[in-house]
């Protein structure tokens, strides 16, 4: 293994994460504060408890979730694209380094930062609602894997991107509605039983279900569901990312 | 396996004094290399070349010719249709890693991050080729290419010139034994094209083999050992500078007149002889490889002719022109 790669495009993200600090730290948190304004007290007045949890703390992991997924995708996305526009792959690709490296060293950045944010915003939100986690271990679980997988994610959408509207276009389009309708601000059971059944299709239902299941003990579907879920949804987006590199799909004429 | 540890060492048995002409390090190997783009574009068509250690090589060709294919082929940003590959006796394919580790590429485009700083940009490339961090090795290079005064600027803040240094620092931040430039020359002032032939120059001297494909014939002329021709994907030749300059070079003898003519004698209608300077001057075209260079006998031509002469100089056909006859020759 090339360990000192790994660390050089390790190093290199987080030092561009760092960089732009306030575009990535700063935004986040005033983003969250204002979901909490909104949804915690304007709409959580009027629902004061979802099964027994005041709303403003139900709402707190799927926010989290929310803010993750994005970020990891945006993260990853933009770390292999950014060095395919400016034309800088070319270093990637000649130097003794293997996809493994790569991977571990962009997806790593991108998940360290979305993890990071994921715990100020769990911060942040302590200071707007009471909160307490019945399983700490298995929150942290959850949430490294879903920024690994999302990360991961990011990644492949960043080497099939060919501009930067593409680039947006898997989140924008498809990532935030599924999060949306994942059931980041509600339960699943306050849907009407048709929507129910076609909610379970939403992947991303499984990994809020898990999340949130770590902090209250409830859940929408069984906890394993959810672990069994990320776990494929993270070994499909590996398989596709040795596949890209096999190839050279996208990054390799 | 033989080859492997040969390699490097061309220059410490010469220091050593010891006579290694019969031994020729191959430190670039290319057998029948082929790239075909998957709009059916044959960018190489079956290229073949060896490259000795320390040696410097320049590939001319016209655009288009195929000369960033088969470097980007070689270090791997682009993959080969057919045909092998071996870097320093390494395989490009199969002991990547290796082959890798011995190349620095100095690309034809300015790629670089322009919000980076040149200090990290040039440890972040040493980094991606497994080595270890060496400040004291990053200053060393940082100095010789005038950027130590630069190192906390950002790439976006630098001139040009400036930013070519910056990737031939990365280019040679991790140690490389066969250095790519890929026209480094291209866009850069006369001083700058100067300063980098003299980096060449010392690269050399410290055992790095260098490619380089430039469109400035007098670089290849003033730094390459050897000179390679390339057009529409096929190597036309590859020959030593002093060898191909003798080959294909051409001589001209101008005669200056004393008194201008305005058609030539009839006397003279054997010889390859033009008019120029409204006829104040005779051109007269030779080849230096014919037995017989026709010199002699045209000057007693001129005399009985009643020419009188005031002025002789002859001038060597350059690279450009023997690049340009090549190239016409393969285009008709």
């Amino acid at each position: 293994m090339n360990w000192a790669a790994m660390k050089a495009i390790y190093v290199n993200e987080m030092v561009r994460f760092f960089r732009t600090i306030t575009q990535s730290f700063v935004s986040p948190v005033i983003s969250t504060s204002l979901y909490f304004v909104v949804f915690g007290s304007a709409i959580g007045s009027r629902i004061e408890q979802v099964d027994g949890v005041s709303y403003g703390a139900f709402i707190v992991p799927g926010l989290i979730m929310l803010s993750i997924m994005t970020q990891a995708i945006a993260n990853a996305s933009f770390g292999i694209y950014f060095p395919k526009f400016i034309g800088t792959i070319y270093e990637l690709l000649s130097a003794p380094v293997n996809f493994i490296e790569i991977v571990i060293g962009y997806v790593g950045a991108a998940a360290t930062k979305s993890l990071f944010l994921g715990v100020v915003i769990l911060i942040t939100a302590g200071f707007f609602v009471d909160l307490s986690i019945a399983h700490p271990i298995a929150m942290m679980a959850f949430m490294v894997l879903t920024c690994v997988s999302f990360s991961l994610l990011g990644f492949i959408i960043g080497i099939w991107a060919k501009n930067f509207e593409q680039l947006q276009l898997v989140p924008l389009l498809i990532v935030t509605p599924l999060v949306f309708l994942g059931g980041s601000f509600y339960s699943i059971s306050m849907l009407p039983p048709f929507w129910q059944t076609v909610t379970l299709f939403n992947p991303v239902v499984y990994l809020i279900s898990g999340f949130r299941w770590s902090f209250f003990g409830l859940a929408d579907v069984p906890v394993f569901t959810s672990l069994f879920a990320i776990g494929g949804f993270t070994a499909i987006c590996l398989a596709a990312v040795w596949w890209i590199f096999k190839t050279g799909w996208r990054i390799r004429s | 396996m033989q080859f492997r540890l040969l390699v490097g060492q061309g220059a410490w048995l010469m220091t050593m004094g010891l006579k290694i002409t019969a031994v020729e390090c191959t430190m670039l190997e290319i057998t029948d290399l082929k790239k075909t783009y998957e709009g059916g574009f044959e960018a190489l068509k079956g290229v073949s070349l060896s490259i000795h250690e320390g040696e410097i090589i320049a590939l001319l060709g016209p655009n288009g010719a195929g000369k960033t294919t088969l470097i980007s082929t070689i270090c791997g940003i682009t993959t080969s249709s057919s045909g092998q590959i071996k870097v320093g006796g390494f395989c490009v394919e199969k002991e990547f890693r290796a082959a890798r580790s011995l190349i620095g590429l100095v690309p034809q485009e300015i790629n670089l991050e322009p919000f980076e700083t040149v200090m990290n940009t040039v440890k972040f490339s040493r980094g991606l080729f497994g080595k270890r961090r060496d400040d004291a090795y990053i200053e060393s290079i940082l100095r010789k290419l005038s950027l130590w005064e630069k190192r906390g600027a950002r790439v976006m803040e630098l001139s040009g010139g400036m930013k070519r240094r910056v990737l031939i620092a990365k280019a040679l931040s991790h140690e490389p034994k066969v250095l790519f430039l890929d026209e480094p020359t291209a866009g850069v002032d006369v001083e700058l094209r100067k300063d980098m032939w003299e980096i060449v120059e010392e690269l050399r001297a410290s055992g790095v083999t260098i490619i380089l494909t430039t469109h400035y014939i007098e670089e290849a002329e003033a730094i390459a050992d050897r000179i390679g021709v390339i057009n529409k994907g096929q190597l036309l030749l590859v020959e030593e500078k002093a060898a191909l300059m003798a080959r294909f070079g051409q001589k001209q003898l101008r005669i200056e007149l004393q008194d201008g003519i305005t058609d030539l004698p009839d006397s003279l209608a054997a010889y390859d002889l033009t008019l120029e300077e409204g006829g104040a001057s005779l051109v007269y075209a030779y080849d230096t490889k014919a037995d017989r260079t026709g010199i002699t006998t045209l000057l007693s031509d001129l005399a009985s002719a009643g020419l009188v002469l005031r002025d002789l100089q002859t001038e060597q056909s350059s690279l450009e022109d023997i690049f340009v006859d090549l190239v016409k020759e393969e285009q008709s």
